[in-house]
């Protein structure tokens, strides 16, 4: 026996060895290895040996960067400066566009009484280092809980979205890139409102999975996080999709380039505090001139609808008018329909009143107040406008504009923010 | 004071000191994982921490010493990535133990040799990765001959002269 157990020392060790590792890898399966607080600490242990060295190296490589672009690489910094103010003026102009946009699509989701998550607070952290492998996708951060980060926070970059914080000690964190095999982000294609799951590939891509295959997907699409998974806020910038082919099952292929330049992550933010609540509109409600114009015009009070009488924007188009008061009736009242022209009162001069441009009538004239139309069409008659027989009603006809519900994917009359 | 293995006869047994034997693969382990930070290509293409296991295995020519040496290396791989610890500690265990059962028997000092053991145990360790990455972890993971062999390459030539390097910090026994 003692001669075995000598002849095949080492292999016998070799055996032991192999089976003890064999052995903890099939509890940490078991139990989930990214679960595992016990993993997590003996990671945190190596993470500690490792990173100080990491540190010293990065802060070597910064004062080094920092004389070198500081005091002796300032060629081109004049031409430099006058290129980015130049930018920057570009961008006011281009803010004071976004700034529109989102106030409406504030006073939208006001409607809607929609929730969404704010990013209140980031802290900004350097990568350190990497997993060292490519099939590890993680990334160190130089900071940790003392800074305020926690596990599952999401990290981003300006240009889009990175990971999630998976293991932290108190001066440091461990990222999960988007790209490595056990990630997973809710993601909204941004086009076709299509949503899926972002995971990375066993090669480093990352791809959008669970988009069924008989969706139509175009390449240049934009991919935006969705939200879902609880850990990045909705609306953020992922990638765009570089190809979609067949993939298994009924599921479409769809390969993502992230927005984010993962392969080389130098500064990034971890998002450490979210607010979610409910969007609110501006306090100062826009007042058009059209609808103050409508409030001073005199009003009749409402007469009950007789029959025959036509009611309506429609009907009301063909039938009533706005008479002679065509000059001062504010655009897009009552009685203006889809071209703009209006009929007298009378019942068969009409007269055109000018509609804002993009609105169709219906939104014109919901948008603004109903008023009576008390005059009769002063306005000569068009030449070839066929003579329409006039109606057995007086001049004086309502016109209520139809009420418009708050829909979805309906813009509320309401709220118009074009010029006036 | 100075650590020493012993297995062979015929053949040379080197020992190294205890900072060599431990700052060589902490310093392998953290350039590992900082210079793919900045050349991501790095960590596709080259494994220090293997290259150091095959050195080290090679010239202390000790079994269970190369295992143990393999072991400890691919566990600490395994902590600073986020995969189940053990894939890299096995494939290294694995490598450890055959570098140095090799070196017993072979001369393994030369350019040649070292090139060619390197580029095959370089492909032993991604075929034992892969093995228990598919077979115990379930994990997916896609075989590609033509990125090992390429792989392995690059491996063997910084090998070589990593490996020329390292010789420096040998001790004759």
């Amino acid at each position: 026996m003692e001669s075995f157990l000598g002849r095949y020392r080492n292999l016998i060790i070799l055996v032991g060895v192999l089976f003890l590792q064999v052995l903890g890898l099939a509890v940490q399966v078991k139990t989930g290895a990214n679960e595992d607080k016990d993993t997590r600490l003996i990671r945190m242990w190596a993470l500690g040996a490792i990173t100080p060295f990491e540190r010293a190296l990065v802060w070597v490589q910064n004062s080094t960067g920092n004389v070198w672009h500081n005091y002796f690489y300032l060629r081109g910094v004049r031409a430099e400066n006058r290129q980015l103010k130049e930018q920057i003026e570009q961008m006011r102009v281009e803010q004071v566009r976004l700034t529109e946009d989102a106030a409406q699509a504030r006073r939208l989701q006001t409607l809607l009484a929609f929730k969404e998550q704010f990013i209140s607070k980031t802290v900004a952290a350097q990568v350190i280092g990497t997993s060292g492998s490519d099939l590890s996708r993680i990334v160190t951060l130089d900071k940790g809980e003392n800074a305020g980060i926690r596990r599952d926070m999401a990290v981003i970059t300006a240009d889009g979205i990175v990971g999630k914080v998976l293991l932290v000690s108190a001066n440091l964190a461990q990222v999960l890139l988007i790209s490595d095999q056990s990630s997973g982000v809710g993601a909204i294609l941004d086009k076709s409102r299509l949503q899926g799951v972002l995971r990375g590939t066993a090669n480093g891509e990352v791809a959008l999975e669970r988009v069924m295959s008989d969706e139509q997907v175009q390449p240049g699409e934009t991919v935006l996080t969705s939200g879902g998974d609880q850990i990045f806020p909705k609306g953020l910038p992922v990638g765009t999709v570089t190809r979609v082919g067949k993939g298994k099952d009924l599921f479409l292929s769809i390969s993502i380039k992230p927005a984010a330049n993962l392969s080389r992550l130098e500064e990034v933010l971890v998002l450490t505090e979210k607010q979610e609540r409910e969007s609110v509109a501006e306090d100062h409600v826009r007042v058009r001139a059209a609808d103050i114009l409508a409030q001073r015009l005199p009003s009749v009070p409402d007469k009950p609808a007789t029959v025959g009488t036509p009611t309506g924007v429609a009907q009301g188009a063909s039938e009533a008018s706005a008479g002679a008061n065509t000059a001062t009736k504010p655009a897009g009242a009552p009685g203006t329909n889809a071209a703009g022209s209006v009929k007298s009162a009378s019942g068969n001069t009409p007269a055109k009143l000018p509609v804002q441009p993009g609105k169709t009538a219906v939104q014109t004239s919901a948008a603004q107040k109903s008023k009576p139309v008390n005059k009769p069409s002063t306005e000569p008659k068009p030449e070839g406008t066929p003579a329409q027989p006039a109606p057995p009603q007086p001049s004086i006809v309502e016109q209520k504009p139809a009420p418009v519900p708050a829909q979805p994917d309906t813009p509320p009359p309401a709220q118009d923010n074009s010029p006036q | 004071m100075p650590i020493t293995y012993t297995s062979g006869e015929q053949v040379e047994v080197y020992r190294f000191s205890l900072p060599v034997t431990i700052g060589v693969p902490l310093v392998a382990l953290i350039v590992q994982a900082y210079v793919p930070k900045y050349f991501p290509s790095f960590a596709v293409y080259v494994d220090l921490p293997l290259l150091v296991t095959i050195f080290f295995a090679m010239a202390r020519r000790n079994p269970v010493a190369g295992l143990f040496t393999g072991a400890i290396i691919g566990l600490v791989q395994d902590m600073l990535g986020s995969r189940e610890i053990g894939i890299y500690g096995i494939a290294k265990t694995v490598v450890g133990y055959g570098a140095s059962s090799l070196g017993v028997k072979l001369d393994v000092e030369n350019a040649g040799a070292r090139l060619l053991v390197t580029l095959g145990f370089y492909l032993v360790h991604s075929a034992v990765y892969f093995t228990v990455a598919r077979g115990l972890v379930n994990s997916t993971q896609h075989w590609s001959w033509a990125h090992g062999v390429l792989a392995g390459l690059v491996n063997a030539f910084l090998g070589v002269i990593l490996y020329f390097v390292l010789d420096r910090f040998k001790q004759r026994t």
